[in-house]
C-alpha cells in the first residue's frame, strides 16, 4: 500500500458548545484523491482549517508525511508540503495576476528574504508563473489587476496559485463554486491531471456528484462534524448513510 | 543602466517623470541654482524628509503597519551624531560611529517591538510604538545631563563641512563647508533613496506588499508574515536613523523639537499621503511640497496680505499667522481631490 502523507487522529474543533468537527481521523494517502462530501455546515471548511493550521484545534492531531504539525503554524506546514485552495477567494487583489502566481512560486523557491536584487530580475520565477497560468488558460491576462477580474477568472486563479506551490498535499475546497459551464471543465481537467502525480495526495471538497463520480478514488462524508462514511464512491454512495447525511438538508427541514 | 538605478520602478506617467526630475535637478544644484543660506536649508530639509517620508512609507504604504515612532528612531539617530560628537570629539570617525550606532539602535529597538507586537493585531503595534515613543521624550527631556533635555546638544562638527572652511568661487557663488555639508547630505539621501526603491522592488518587497494586500493568503502559500513585519520595521527605522543623523550633521545641534516631536511624525503622515502611499515617488513629491509650504507659505501670505491691504476682511485671512490654517486647507483639499496621492492620480489620470 502507498504511503500515507496526511493523517487526522481525532481532530476537533469546539466553537462556545457547538463541535463543528467531531474526532475525524481520516488517513490519505499519496495518489489517491479523496472526495469529502456532506450538507452546508457539516464542517468541511473548518475540517479543512484544523489541518491547514487556521484554526487551532481544541483536540486530537494533524500529522503531515508522519510528522506532528498540529502546533505549528500555517506557514509551517505549507513549507513542509500541504497546500490548500480556498472556498472564498482568497488573493492579493491590487496586485496583478501574474504578480499573484509569482509570489507563490518565489515562496516555493524561498527567495522572499531576497532585499537586493529586481524581482523582475528573476526570469525562472516569472517563467514558471506563466507555465502556470498557461495551464488555468490564464496568460493573457497576466496584467491586470486581480481585482479587475470576473469572478470566474479568480476561481481560476485561486487554483493557480495551488498548483504553483506544488505541494504534497493538496486541498480544494469547491474549485468550481460559482464557475460557468465552459470554465468549470478547465479547473477540473487540471486536477485530473494532477492525479497523475502518484506521490502526492488531494483533497477535494465538492457538491457535484457527477464531478465526485469521475474524480473520485474515495470518498469519506461528514456530517455534523463527525465521519459519517468512508470508502470506494461507488459503494460510499450507494449507503443509506450518504444518501441520509448528503439529503439530510432536505431531511431536517421536514 | 538607468532604470536598473532606480529598480525597474519607473515613474509611469509622463507628468510625474518630469515633476521628478525637477525635483532632482533643482536639489542637486541648489547651493549654485538657489545662493542663500536660506534655501540651502530648505533644499537639505527637503532631501532629508524625501528620505525620512520614504523609510516610513516602506512601512505604511508598503506592508500596511501603522508605527508612530519613526521621530523616535530619526531621533536616535540625531543624538547618536550629537553624543558622538561630544564624547568621541570633532571628527569623521565621531559621525561615522554615531551614525551606524543610531541605526543599530534603532534596529533593535524596533526588534524588540516587532517581535512583542506584531504578532498580535496590527492595531495593538500602533499603540505600543505611540506609547514607546512617549516615553522615549519623556526619558529625553528628565535625562538632561546626557542628553540636554529641553535645550538640546550643540555639538562641533568636522570643519570641513562648517562656513569656516572656504574654497573659493564656483559660478559666481562662494562655496565653502557648509555646501560639502550639503553634497554630502545630498549624496547620501540619494543613495539611500535609491536603496528603498531597490528594497520596496525586490522579492521581498513583493512580499511586503502581498502582506499589505492579504496577510491571511500570504501567510498560508509560506511566508512567515510576523517576520517579515518585523524586518520591514527594522530596516525601515534603521534608514530613518541614518535620516536623523544627517540632520543632526546638518543642523549641529539636536533637540526634542527638531526629532522627536510628535509634530513631526504628523508631518511624516502628511506627506506620506499627499504624496501617495505605497509609492516611493510620493514622498519625494510629498516631502517638497510640504516642506517648501512650510518655508514660503508665511512668505508668501505676506506679500499677499499687503498687495489686499486695501480690501475688507481678506487681508486678515492672509496674515501670515494663519499659516497653518491654509496648510490645514491645502491637506484636506489635497487629500479629497487626491485620494491616492499626487502620484496615485498622475498614474491614473489623463
Ligand atoms: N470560526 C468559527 N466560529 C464559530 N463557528 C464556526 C466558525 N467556523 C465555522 N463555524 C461553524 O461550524 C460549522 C461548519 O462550518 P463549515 O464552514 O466548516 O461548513 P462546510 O461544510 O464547509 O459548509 P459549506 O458546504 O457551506 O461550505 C458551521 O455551523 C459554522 O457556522
Ligand atoms: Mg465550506
Amino acid at each position: 500500500m502507498s504511503q500515507t502523507l496526511l493523517e487526522t487522529d481525532g481532530l476537533t474543533v469546539r466553537f462556545g458548545g457547538h463541535v463543528a468537527v467531531d474526532a475525524v481521523s481520516c488517513a490519505f494517502r499519496a495518489g489517491e484523491l479523496t472526495a469529502i462530501v456532506g450538507p452546508n455546515g457539516a464542517g468541511k471548511t473548518t475540517y479543512f482549517n484544523l489541518i491547514s493550521g487556521q484554526i487551532a484545534a481544541s483536540a486530537g492531531r494533524v500529522r503531515l508525511m508522519g510528522e506532528d504539525v498540529t502546533r505549528l503554524s500555517v506557514a509551517e506546514r505549507c513549507r513542509r508540503g500541504l497546500g490548500r485552495a480556498f472556498q472564498l477567494t482568497n488573493l492579493f487583489p491590487d496586485l496583478s495576476v501574474l504578480e499573484n502566481v509569482r509570489l507563490v512560486i518565489q515562496a516555493r523557491h524561498r527567495k522572499g528574504f531576497n532585499l537586493l536584487s529586481m524581482a523582475s530580475g528573476h526570469a525562472e520565477i516569472t517563467t514558471a508563473a506563466m507555465a502556470v497560468l498557461e495551464r488555468v488558460r490564464l496568460s493573457d491576462r497576466r496584467d491586470h489587476k486581480v481585482s479587475e477580474l470576473s469572478h470566474g477568472n479568480q476561481r481560476k486563479l485561486e487554483v493557480a496559485m495551488l498548483i504553483a506551490l506544488d505541494p504534497m498535499v493538496y486541498m480544494f475546497d469547491e474549485p468550481t463554486a460559482g464557475m460557468s459551464v465552459d470554465e468549470a471543465p478547465v479547473v477540473l481537467d487540471l486536477i485530473a491531471e494532477l492525479k497523475h502525480d502518484s506521490d502526492r495526495t488531494i483533497l477535494l471538497v465538492e457538491h457535484k456528484m457527477d464531478v465526485i463520480r469521475t474524480l473520485a478514488d474515495r470518498i469519506i462524508v461528514l456530517h455534523n462534524g463527525a465521519l459519517a462514511a468512508d470508502g470506494a464512491p461507488a459503494e460510499v454512495m450507494a449507503s443509506d448513510v450518504v444518501q441520509e447525511a448528503y439529503m439530510g438538508k432536505a431531511l431536517e427541514d421536514v | 543602466m538607468l532604470v536598473n538605478l532606480i529598480s525597474g520602478d519607473t515613474p509611469r506617467s509622463a507628468v510625474l517623470t518630469v515633476l521628478l526630475l525637477i525635483v532632482l535637478v533643482c536639489l542637486a544644484g541648489a547651493p549654485f541654482l538657489f545662493p542663500g543660506v536660506r534655501s540651502l536649508e530648505t533644499a537639505a530639509t527637503i532631501c532629508i524628509f524625501i528620505l525620512l517620508v520614504a523609510s516610513y512609507d516602506l512601512l505604511l504604504g508598503y506592508t500596511g503597519i501603522v508605527s508612530f515612532a519613526h521621530t523616535m528612531f530619526f531621533g536616535l539617530g540625531a543624538y547618536g551624531v550629537a553624543l558622538a560628537s561630544i564624547h568621541i570629539g570633532r571628527g569623521w570617525g565621531a559621525l561615522i560611529v554615531g551614525s551606524l550606532s543610531g541605526a543599530v539602535a534603532a534596529a533593535a529597538l524596533a526588534l524588540i517591538i516587532g517581535l512583542f507586537s506584531l504578532r498580535v493585531r496590527a492595531i495593538f503595534f500602533a499603540m505600543i510604538t505611540l506609547a514607546v515613543a512617549s516615553a522615549v521624550a519623556v526619558l529625553v527631556s528628565q535625562l538632561f545631563n546626557i542628553t540636554g533635555g529641553e535645550d538640546g546638544l550643540t555639538y562641533l562638527i568636522p570643519r570641513e563641512l562648517t562656513p569656516a572652511f572656504r574654497m573659493g568661487e564656483l559660478f559666481g557663488v562662494r562655496v565653502n563647508g557648509r555646501v560639502l555639508n550639503y553634497y554630502l547630505i545630498f549624496v547620501a539621501c540619494l543613495a539611500l533613496f535609491l536603496l528603498l526603491l531597490r528594497i520596496v522592488n525586490s522579492p521581498f518587497g513583493r512580499v511586503l506588499q502581498a502582506i499589505r494586500e492579504n496577510d491571511f493568503r500570504a501567510e498560508a502559500i509560506g511566508y512567515r508574515v510576523v517576520w517579515y513585519r518585523t524586518a520591514a520595521t527594522c530596516l525601515s527605522a534603521a534608514i530613518a536613523a541614518l535620516a536623523g543623523a544627517l540632520y543632526a550633521i546638518w543642523l549641529r545641534y539636536v533637540g526634542p523639537d527638531t526629532t522627536l516631536s510628535f509634530e513631526i511624525m504628523l508631518d511624516i503622515l502628511l506627506m506620506v499621503v499627499i504624496g501617495g502611499m505605497g509609492t516611493m515617488y510620493g514622498a519625494v513629491l510629498g516631502a517638497v511640497i510640504f516642506v517648501l509650504a512650510q518655508n514660503y507659505l508665511q512668505n508668501l501670505m505676506g506679500v499677499a496680505a499687503e498687495a489686499t491691504e486695501a480690501l475688507p476682511i481678506l487681508p486678515l485671512f492672509l496674515d501670515p499667522n494663519r499659516w497653518l490654517l491654509w496648510l490645514g486647507l491645502l491637506f484636506i483639499l489635497s487629500v479629497y481631490f487626491f485620494p491616492t496621492g499626487i502620484v496615485g492620480r498622475l498614474r491614473s489620470g489623463r
